[in-house]
């Protein structure tokens, strides 16, 4: 995606991203509501145009047959037809995705996503947990090397979002580029080989998360009680360590403290938290 | 276009599961009792005035009770026509039903395309058989046929047809709600401009029988039902001919050769303006 820019009227959604997700890579996008996480992602997918500025997947335009053939989108908000079973959904999008996967695909994405007994299971009957987990097994349907996914955890229980991780550090190791949008800081700091946050339709930062940290000191806990190294880095741990045994203390437990994805966000949006 | 036969088998089976499909073919029994039982109970009165009028009472009830029933047939085929078309891009957004077909490779002509067939392989053998129904009804019970059968029946298929692309139309502008409320607002008007028609007639007014038949043509599904009530009682002549018009429901108009011609240009206009607004829809 290259300098893209969407405009509703007055308003600026999007005020020209630049972003890309490589083959195997698992990029998480976070922001405050209203920083234009949701459109860039419907622009990637073809859903929205973009104003200004040019967004392509697999190296065709987004939008174009052979951009939504080579991906697979959840949406934020989505639902399927209540009176469909789990494998019917996967039916019907296996069709329109034209893939020739058949049984077997739709058996092997409702393991996946842990609903192997849901098959027959009508969406109506579905807690939202699992109708979301039913929305990631169809995004799959077709095995796109681009996967889109919009608050992907948003309704399921921790036990879910396990479920989900694993999911997502499978697709990776399948070489499956990702773009995951989520509220969830840890659950991005977990899963995320990059980040990108975005700002009032702005990247105000990206990186690796460990990149994006900062070093806050070293706590060292002795025999005396706990010591706070404030300007002291992990390289300077050794050292330390030597001067304190050197002094007589017992050295109990090294921590070297940096500050969190979440303290980085917070710096990084600054009061934008709409 | 490899996409439609399924869209169209998805809102086919939308159509057939919704809850309005199972309303209407409760009233579609409940009107079909009542419309036997007041046409054996007319003919029956009917029979009384023997020869007390100048005209073909047979004939006159046949027509009058018959063009009613087309009324009906009609209005319960928009009533379809428009639950299964007015949600079918804006309010299937906003539920989240549309966003995972439209991101597939299937192109939104092709959704588009695929959901009108799905609304009209409902809608169209619905229209012809309550049609098809109330002729039985009506020969049985008096022994009354229309003088044409078949074109009507298929008039008023392609009014339904109508009413299904503009609420197909309004659907990528209006919420549903929205949309169910203009789509009835313009039946009402089509209705109306036939009212019109018809006081103008009586009142031998060319301004009202003016309005009444450009509003007829900007709305064919109007000029359809008024071409398709002429037609069957086409054959009927003197005062009884004009007294079948001038029935609650008449507002028979002959719609000329170029209707049918019309029709289909009308059509292809709504459906290209709903394919073109639909394709540069944000969703």
């Amino acid at each position: 995606m290259q300098d893209a820019a969407k405009r509703y009227g007055r308003v600026e959604a999007l005020a020209g991203v630049s972003l890309e997700v490589q083959q195997g890579e698992l990029v998480g996008l976070l922001g405050p509501n209203g920083a234009g996480k949701s459109t860039l992602v419907k622009i990637a997918c073809g859903l929205i145009r973009a104003s200004r500025g040019r967004a392509e997947i697999c190296g065709a335009p987004a939008g174009s047959p052979a951009a939504r053939a080579a991906l697979g989108y959840l949406a934020e908000l989505f639902r399927f037809p209540g009176w469909y079973s789990a494998d019917e959904v996967l039916r019907l999008h296996q069709r329109l995705a034209g893939s020739s996967g058949g049984d077997g695909e739709r058996k092997e994405l409702l393991e996946l996503v842990g609903l192997a007994n849901a098959r027959e299971v009508r969406v109506d009957a579905m807690s939202k947990g699992m109708q979301q987990r039913l929305g990631i097994a169809q995004a799959l349907v077709g095995s796109p090397p681009v996967l889109l996914l919009d608050e992907p955890t948003s309704a399921l229980d921790p036990a879910g979002r396990r479920t989900v991780r694993a999911l997502l550090e499978e697709l990776r190791a399948r070489g499956i580029g990702v773009l995951l949008n989520s509220h969830l800081l840890s659950e991005i700091e977990l899963v995320c080989d990059r980040v990108v946050i975005l700002s009032k339709g702005r990247v105000v930062a990206a990186g690796r998360p460990e990149d994006l940290s900062r070093p806050r000191g070293v706590e060292i806990e002795t025999d005396e009680g706990v010591r706070l190294y404030r300007d002291a880095g992990r390289d300077e741990v050794p050292r330390l360590v030597e001067e304190l045994v050197g002094d007589g203390r017992r050295i109990y437990g090294v921590r070297v403290l940096a500050t969190s994805l979440e303290e980085e966000y917070l710096e990084a949006v600054g009061g934008d938290s709409t | 276009m490899r996409a439609v036969p399924i869209i169209a088998a998805y809102a086919l089976q939308e159509g057939l599961r919704r809850r309005i499909f199972h309303v209407v073919l409760v009233l579609t029994i409940a009107y079909l009792g009542l419309y036997w039982l007041g046409a054996d109970t007319a003919f029956e009165e009917v029979a009384e005035f023997e020869d007390e009028l100048p005209l073909e009472e047979q004939e006159l009830t046949g027509g009058t009770l018959f063009g009613l029933s087309m009324f009906g047939t009609l209005f319960l085929g928009a009533v379809l026509a428009a639950f299964l078309t007015l949600g079918a891009v804006r309010g299937d957004a906003e539920r989240g039903l549309l966003q995972p077909l439209v991101v597939r490779p299937v192109g939104r002509g092709a959704l588009l395309i695929g959901r009108f067939l799905g609304a009209a392989a409902v809608c169209v053998p619905y229209v012809l058989a309550v049609y098809a129904i109330c002729a039985v009804i009506t020969r049985g019970t008096g022994g009354w046929w229309p003088d044409e059968f078949l074109r009507p029946g298929l008039q008023l298929a392609a009014g339904v047809l109508v009413i299904a692309a503009l609420g197909l139309l309004g659907s990528v502008f209006l919420s549903a709600t929205a949309n169910g409320i203009a789509i009835f607002m313009v039946f009402g008007a089509g209705l109306v401009a036939g009212l019109l028609g018809q006081i103008g007639e009586a009142l031998n007014s060319d301004t009202l029988q003016n309005v009444a038949e450009r509003t007829s043509w900007a709305l064919p599904f109007e000029a359809l039902y008024q071409d398709a009530l002429y037609r069957i009682t086409s054959e009927s002549r003197g005062f009884t001919g004009l007294a079948i018009q001038l029935g609650p429901f008449g507002g028979a108009q002959a719609g000329g050769s170029n209707l049918a011609l019309w029709a289909i240009v009308y059509f292809v206009i709504v459906l290209g303006a709903t394919l073109a607004a639909f394709s540069r829809k944000d969703l």
